[in-house]
């Protein structure tokens, strides 16, 4: 009884091993550095105007996908973890815009 | 006692993705409000005028480089080869100190020689607010994986079959990179872009 409990107790503390390999996570790091990079230098085309903004929204959204699918292992673990964060997500996306649209950003 | 719940999924795992979806909206308020106040009341000190991108991009690859030593100490400790863990962890902890180092710089060089402090106008409010808190993120981390370091260093307290207690920090960890993935873009490069029509 004891050991079943104690087997049931490891078996949810052992975490699924079906993540990436140590090389997946340092390309990964570099995709990151080479995203950054880009940004900085996409930084300084002041001729840019306006459009530096979906070029930056890009660039950054792609970051924040590497990193929420491939370290926060969201492309391997169950969707239910993907549904909860994305909910907050989508909801926090929701406010900025409504309060930029309530100040008047859009006009 | 169990961590298993009906969905098969493990009940700590769920609860800390519930937690990072709702920190998305406390940071989402931060940003909003920044956006929408930076420009309003007493124009100078501005971003462009205290803004320092270089410096800021160097803190950013650290917090980046960061989350990859985090990734490694992970998968070194599910693979149980405990000794590169650890030197994954201090890794990860020093980037992380060497981050906090960086924004308590920016922050003494922005109130001491360009006389910004939140009292000063809304942009400092704002700006104080939101990396101000996301900084207390990241010194929440720090300590949180300064105890799994520490706890590591006693008998069988760590291993590859507790690995989950490591996940949950690592992904608070990232979690606090990919906020500030954002804060650099919004924050810093757009409030210094000279692009955009005056």
């Amino acid at each position: 009884m004891v050991t079943d409990q104690k087997n049931k107790i490891n078996k949810s503390d052992i975490h699924e091993h079906n993540h990436p390999s140590v090389i997946t996570y340092f390309k990964v790091a570099m995709a990151l550095i080479l995203l950054t990079a880009l940004e900085i230098v996409v930084f300084y085309f002041d001729w840019l105007r306006y459009g530096i903004i979906p070029v930056m929204a890009v660039l950054s959204i792609g970051k924040f996908a590497i990193v929420v699918m491939y370290y926060m292992h969201l492309k391997f673990d169950s969707k239910l973890f993907t549904y909860l964060f994305m909910a907050g997500l989508i909801l926090a996306m929701v406010v900025i815009l409504c309060l930029m649209a309530l100040f008047g950003w859009f006009k | 006692m169990s961590d298993e719940t009906t969905t098969g999924l493990n009940s700590r795992k769920i609860l800390m993705w519930v937690f990072l979806g709702s920190d998305c909206m406390f940071f989402a308020s931060l940003i909003g409000t920044y956006l929408i106040y930076k420009g309003m009341g007493a124009s100078h000190p501005g971003p462009s005028d205290v803004f320092d991108i270089p410096t800021t991009s160097v803190s950013t690859f650290v917090l980046l480089m960061s989350s990859m030593s985090m990734v490694f100490a992970y998968a070194y400790l599910v693979r149980d080869n405990i000794k590169a863990f650890r030197i994954w962890m201090v890794s990860t902890i020093i980037m992380g100190a060497t981050f906090l180092g960086f924004q308590i710089f920016e922050f003494s060089e922005f109130y001491f020689h360009d006389h910004l402090s939140p009292q000063t106008n809304l942009f400092g409010t704002t700006f104080y607010a939101l990396t101000g808190t996301h900084g207390i993120h990241v010194t929440i981390g720090v300590v949180w994986l300064g105890i799994i370091f520490y706890s590591s260093l006693f008998r069988n307290s760590v291993s590859s079959k507790t690995n989950l207690d490591l996940d949950l920090a690592a992904l608070y960890w990232h979690f606090v990179d990919i906020v500030w993935i954002v804060i650099f873009a919004v924050v810093y490069l757009f409030g210094t872009f000279r692009g955009f029509p005056s």
